[in-house]
């Protein structure tokens, strides 16, 4: 860490608790306000807190900006745990890396939250959808503020808890809450790996510090007061900052392979599952199910750029391990350009834009995975803004054609919803890549950035992932641009009889607001070549300190610069232009003859890409089945051997029993009725003796008598 | 050291609900010469079942308020002779081992109470709370008696007494209040906890003769000890390590796999589990809350006290064996619950699969894993009994726990629907509840000693989430089943028993520091024994 010290703010905390707040006061009473009162006190409830935070984040942001000798923003409101050399509390820190995504999250939110407000009018549900909404701020701004990995994680799954249930929201079809469903358990595969992660790194780091090398003795984490083990980032920064420390840490190896490439790698399966990163990328097309202002929230502008942020936040980590970076960026490339793909022939216009996600995400992960921290955060940012406004539109449009999402039976909705119109024109722009607008800066840096980098394992793999993103450029443009003008142009193909309208205010106010940042936010960042001051990079800069000594770029030159910039800027067109000569009006009848080419290679590449590579029908057979059947497996071993031999022992214990018994009746009992039956019988017999007269008793004494003495004259003489 | 009298107020605890026992006697023998009605008596029975159960948790309460963590030697000390030709003593004490388990017994048998108490408002005279209602309170009281003796004794005789004390009352309440399989059910688990009992009463007689003399209470030297906290100090002496092979096995570890065995068929674990579905699909819902809150933790109570304090190197050498079985606790269980179309039998699928953790938690032996332990032991044992609760709830409404007989219950009933969710969601182990900080610290404490085990248990979070979101989604999304219009949703003893669990299972979940606090010393210094034997 760079000099500068904390300061301690304990305003800090109402960032993520004032949404919690309003997610109380909704969720409990929600329905209740709903029925007695107003819709207007649930969304004022719901906008004002995320609004104050929105107030508070730019106030600490300020505050940063401003004062140089301030580091961060601190706060630690109590211990979470204490136990061993594990000690976590439950603090938040506001850095600037953290500071901008607070901003982007409650600004975008801000704006969502409003949109809301026009979209989910006659919703039956509309208390239980701004409670979700705002509990879902509250632990995206938990997971960003966290200052350790606990808490992070708190953040990490709460945001899937929300997605989850945001996703279900109209649960009544049974496919939305099955989507929901799916979102949930892959992010769990995802989230599995994040805490495997969380596990190496704890072990690594306690084994530094009990200096045994990698045998571990168990309990001696409480004998060692200065330990190394923790899971607070900046102490772990740190440690790592001391060379001999970091050569030793280097060197741990688990099952062979070095210690810190394996938390890398784990980190990132949680990253690939929170971002949708292939191959945990297939929860986010089934998640447009939800409502759209969610799809616009959750799963473009802030909860799948949870993975990226937590890449950039481990920079120190991922810095260590050239193996992992390598792989991060190369995932992230192949996503980009595989998920843009995809994008050809979607025809439900939130699904293009789902996939656009998954490929923008790729992008930014190229960014983190190179190296260039703050060019990947600089691409999340305007991402949020240019994806958040197209999300928005495609709700717009949604609305305004009557539920109808298939971009076929639309078309020419440009003469219908202007404004919607222009927003969307501006975000597609900026998506692309257009010189001036955001996604232009940004896209360019991190491919720049990538092409420049010398961080990889592999020789020349800098320049593949830059070729690779090249190609996703160029994709892009393409898709995006079908889409506008499958949707805007030429003449409406629905129904006639019910023609689009424009939206209510709430809803293109917000548009409009978002096209322009859309299309502003960029100049925040300039590359150097335009001689001006990029502001966003150097705001960062302090964050990424402690790695910038381990990274290592090749002084690129301002011509091959300018160079690649104008090569992307014409695939941008080239893309764009690709676009408008086949779908710039509905009369156009090439793409349909493309599509109905006999040619069996083309089809078969078609039918591959149309049913998404069947990477779901893949993940179905082989995954799914396999679980199932284990299930099954399982279940059959436990009635029919475990509990199978249990009720064996008790029936075995029966027949023991039995047998037992009937020995006893039949045997011992039986010798004992034997007796009891001859002394019985005797008994009768000797009734007949007793007579009652005594001359019969005498003589029997008598002949006793006789007998006795024969008898012992007989034997004992 | 001294172990003298100190408080009666752990014999006011384990007693208190033999008081209440003692009341409702008497009210039955009064109810015949006077001729009560038999309605208005239930309701005294029920009335006093009440007032002893909260006033045992009050005390309980008044436990953790004057406990002091920081001391390692026993507190609340009762102690006198008992029966002296065997050198029997009555010796109730609390420990860092052992608090947590009596505040939560007090906590879960006032909630059972709670919840045995039929629904307001409606009467329905074949519900299992208004079928012999004197008998059922006073078999209630009983097994409180039973379990708070089993968790504060500390002489094995008197602890293995309670321990059968709490065997009897579970099997009636099973027997007679269960479902339709109840005779199986009651019998099934009565036989195989005895079993266990049986090896436990073997390894006590054995540990019992092995002991060396001692000064019991009244200052008499005895030749051999019941004495648990004599018995711990003997084997730190090396006594029992000392001590001559049993048919050729060393005396340590034959006595060790007797103890284990009986314990864990309690916990339970694979293979001894299959009493368990039985008897909590069976067991009428507050006896399950009971069963699964408190009956599953003394099994795991015992191998911290009698395996890890009496035997620490048969521990250490036991312990890659503990792990593997709570691996295959974890993971096993957690997919036997993906087959089950039971609500009640998935949720004590569930619970198998948890008390693997614990198991996994002990045999790391590393403070965050035996912490993390302890800590599932509290959390498991205030998420199952909502677990039971909630699916009591649709029992009494349904007559049915056929998961795919409902379907889209959320629109009915919301608050339900809330609250279930918030137990699924803990129980899957959400951070911010409960259940995720004793997963994780078990996870976190094993992984340095067993890293693959551990992979493998981590791999059952995803199997855990699939299950209990698979039976959300066939309960309650998806289109409504018009067959259960007639639902209505909580009443207001359902929700003073869910509310507070709900609570309390997010409190811990934020802030789990008070349990910790209470147990961290004591469980560190147990392990601290053990840890010289390792390697």
């Amino acid at each position: 860490m760079a000099n500068g010290s904390y300061y301690n703010s304990f305003y800090l905390i109402f960032i993520p608790l004032l949404p919690l707040l309003g997610a109380m006061i909704n969720g409990f009473f929600g329905a209740v306000i709903q029925t007695k009162l107003d819709k207007f006190y649930i969304h004022f409830v719901a906008i004002a807190t995320v609004v104050t935070s929105f107030v508070l984040s730019l106030a600490g942001f300020i505050k940063l900006a401003a004062d140089d000798s301030v580091l961060a923003i601190y706060t630690n409101a109590w211990t979470f745990l204490s136990i061993g050399s594990l000690k976590v509390d439950v603090a938040f820190i506001l850095d600037p890396l953290s500071a901008v995504m607070c901003l982007v999250i409650t600004f975008v939110g801000s704006l969502i939250h409003i949109y809301s407000t026009g979209y989910m009018k006659d919703d039956e549900g509309y208390w239980r959808f701004f409670a979700y909404l705002n509990l879902f701020m509250f632990s995206m701004l938990v997971l960003v503020l966290a200052d350790n990995f606990l808490v992070m994680f708190i953040g990490w799954e709460g945001v899937g808890l929300c997605s989850y249930l945001l996703i279900g929201f109209w649960y009544k079809d049974v496919n939305n809450a099955k989507a929901g469903v799916k979102a949930f358990i892959v992010n769990r595969i995802g989230d599995v790996g994040f805490v495997i992660g969380i596990f190496i790194l704890f072990w690594t780091l306690a084994s530094i510090s009990s200096g045994s090398g990698a045998v571990y003795t168990p309990g001696s984490a409480i004998h060692a007061p200065n330990s190394y083990a923790s899971l607070v980032f900046a102490d772990i920064e740190k440690t790592l900052q001391d060379v001999s420390i970091r050569q030793v840490f280097v060197a741990k190896t688990l099952f062979n392979i070095p210690a810190v490439t394996l938390i890398c790698i784990a980190l990132f399966i949680g990253a690939m599952g929170k971002s949708a990163q292939i191959p945990l990328y297939v929860w986010l097309p089934d998640a447009m199910a939800g409502p759209t202002p969610v799809s616009a929230l959750i799963h473009a502008a802030t909860m799948v750029t949870a993975g990226v942020y937590m890449v950039a936040r481990l920079h120190f980590l991922f810095a260590l391990s050239p193996f992992a970076m390598t792989w991060v960026a190369l995932f992230g490339a192949v996503t980009a350009l595989f998920a843009a793909t995809i994008g050809f022939f979607q025809y439900d216009i939130k699904k293009v834009l789902a996939y656009s996600t998954i490929s923008q995400l790729g992008f930014m992960f190229i960014g983190v995975g190179v190296g260039a921290y703050s060019a990947g955060i600089f691409h999340l940012v305007t991402h949020a803004f240019f994806k958040a406004c197209l999300f928005l539109c495609a709700g717009s449009v949604i609305i305004g054609c009557h539920h109808e999402q298939d971009m076929r039976k639309m078309g020419g909705l440009s003469l219908y919803m202007p404004k919607t119109n222009l927003a969307y024109l501006i975000a597609c722009i900026a998506i692309s890549g257009f010189p001036f607008f955001s996604g232009f800066f940004s896209k360019d840096d991190i491919l720049y950035r990538a092409f420049i980098n010398q961080n990889m394992v592999y020789p020349g793999m800098g320049i593949l992932i830059w070729g690779i993103g090249m190609a996703a450029a160029l994709c892009t443009a393409y898709y995006i641009f079908r889409s506008y003008f499958m949707t805007f142009t030429g003449v409406f193909r629905g129904d006639p009889a019910n023609l689009p309208k424009e939206s209510p205010k709430s809803i293109t106010h917000v548009l409009l607001l978002l096209a322009f940042f859309s299309a502003i936010v960029g100049f925040s960042d300039m590359p150097e070549i335009f001689y001006m001051p990029n502001l966003f990079h150097h705001f960062l800069e302090p964050v990424f300190e402690s790695s910038r000594g381990l990274l290592h770029f090749s002084r690129g030159s301002h011509a091959l610069e300018w160079l690649l910039t104008g090569l992307s800027v014409m695939l941008a067109f080239l893309g764009a232009y690709a676009a408008f000569y086949l779908y710039k009006d509905a009369e156009s009848r090439l793409p349909t003859r493309l599509l109905s080419f006999e040619s069996k290679p083309v089809r078969w590449v078609y039918r591959l890409i149309y049913n998404k590579y069947y990477i779901d029908e893949l993940y179905h057979i082989t995954m799914v089945k396999l679980v199932m059947a284990i299930r099954l497996i399982f279940n059959w071993i436990d009635q029919h051997i475990i509990d199978a031999l249990v009720n064996f022992a008790g029936f075995a214990g029966k027949l023991v029993g039995t047998v037992a018994g009937t020995a006893d009746s039949k045997g011992v009992d039986g010798m004992v009725n034997a007796t009891a039956n001859t002394v019985f019988t005797a008994g009768a017999n000797l009734i007949k003796i007793q007579t009652g007269r005594l001359r019969h008793y005498l003589g029997v004494a008598l002949a006793g008598g006789v007998i006795l003495v024969i008898v012992n004259y007989i034997f004992f003489n | 050291m001294n172990y003298q009298t100190t408080s009666f107020l752990l014999s006011w605890i384990v007693f208190i609900p033999v008081i209440g026992v003692v009341a409702i006697m008497c009210g039955i023998a009064l109810c015949y010469p006077f001729k009560l009605d038999k309605k208005r008596f239930d309701n005294i029975t029920r009335t006093i079942c009440l007032i002893s159960t909260s006033a045992v948790f009050i005390l309980s309460l008044i436990l953790w308020k004057f406990f002091d963590p920081q001391s390692l030697s026993i507190q609340f000390i009762h102690r006198f002779v008992w029966i002296k030709s065997f050198n029997i003593e009555y010796f109730l004490g609390l420990d860092g081992i052992n608090i947590s388990m009596v505040i939560l017994t007090a906590f879960i048998t006032l909630i059972a109470a709670i919840a045995s108490v039929p629904w307001w408002g409606e009467h329905n005279e074949n519900h299992f709370t208004s079928k012999m209602t004197p008998g059922y309170m006073v078999l209630l009281l009983f097994l409180e008696t039973g379990m708070m003796g089993t968790f504060c004794s500390l002489d094995f005789f008197q602890f293995y007494i309670f321990w059968e004390i709490m065997l009897l009352p579970m099997f009636f309440l099973i027997g007679i209040w269960g479902g339709p399989r109840k005779e199986y059910a009651a019998i099934k688990f009565f036989l195989y906890t005895l079993v266990g009992s049986l090896l436990i009463l073997l390894a006590m007689i054995a540990i019992y003769y092995t002991s060396t003399p001692v000064t019991l209470a009244d200052g008499t030297l005895a030749d051999h000890t019941f004495n648990i906290v004599f018995l711990s100090q003997m084997a730190k002496q090396g006594t029992f390590i000392h001590a001559s092979p049993i048919f050729a096995i060393a005396f340590t570890k034959l006595v060790w796999i007797c103890l284990f065995v009986g314990f864990a068929i309690k916990i339970p674990i694979f293979p001894f589990h299959t009493w368990l579905p039985d008897a909590h699909v069976e067991a009428p819902t507050p006896v399950s809350v009971i069963l699964a809150g408190i009956l599953l933790k003394t099994g795991a109570y015992g191998i911290l006290r009698f395996n890890f304090g009496l035997f620490p190197e048969a521990t250490s050498f036991f312990a890659s064996g503990m792990a593997i079985f709570g691996m295959i606790n974890i993971v096993y269980a957690s997919y036997v619950c993906m087959a089950q179309t039971d609500l009640k039998k998935l949720i004590a699928y569930s619970s198998v699969s948890h008390m693997g953790f614990v198991l996994l938690g002990f045999a790391a032996l590393t403070p965050q894993g035996i912490s993390g332990a302890m800590f599932q032991m509290v959390s498991h044992g205030l998420i199952s009994p909502m677990l039971f609760l909630i699916a009591g709830v649709i029992y009494d409404r349904a007559h049915t726990r056929d998961i795919y007989a409902f379907g889209g219950l959320a629109s009915k009933l919301p608050e339900y629907t809330g609250l279930m969710g918030l137990a699924f969601m803990a129980s899957m182990g959400l951070p911010g509840l409960a259940g995720f900080v004793g997963e994780i610290l078990v996870l976190l404490g094993a992984f340095p000693v067993f890293r693959v085990f551990t992979i493998i248990s981590a791999t059952a979070m995803i199997i855990t989430a699939a299950y209990y979101l698979w039976t959300i989604q066939r309960m309650f999304l998806g289109e409504f089943n018009i067959k259960w219009d007639g639902l209505k949703d909580l009443n207001a003893r359902e929700r003073i028993v869910l509310y507070p669990l709900g609570f309390v299972t997010i409190l811990f979940g934020v802030y789990p520091m008070p349990v910790f606090n209470l147990v961290n010393k004591a469980l560190h210094t147990l392990i601290s024994t053990i840890s010289p034997f390792a390697g």
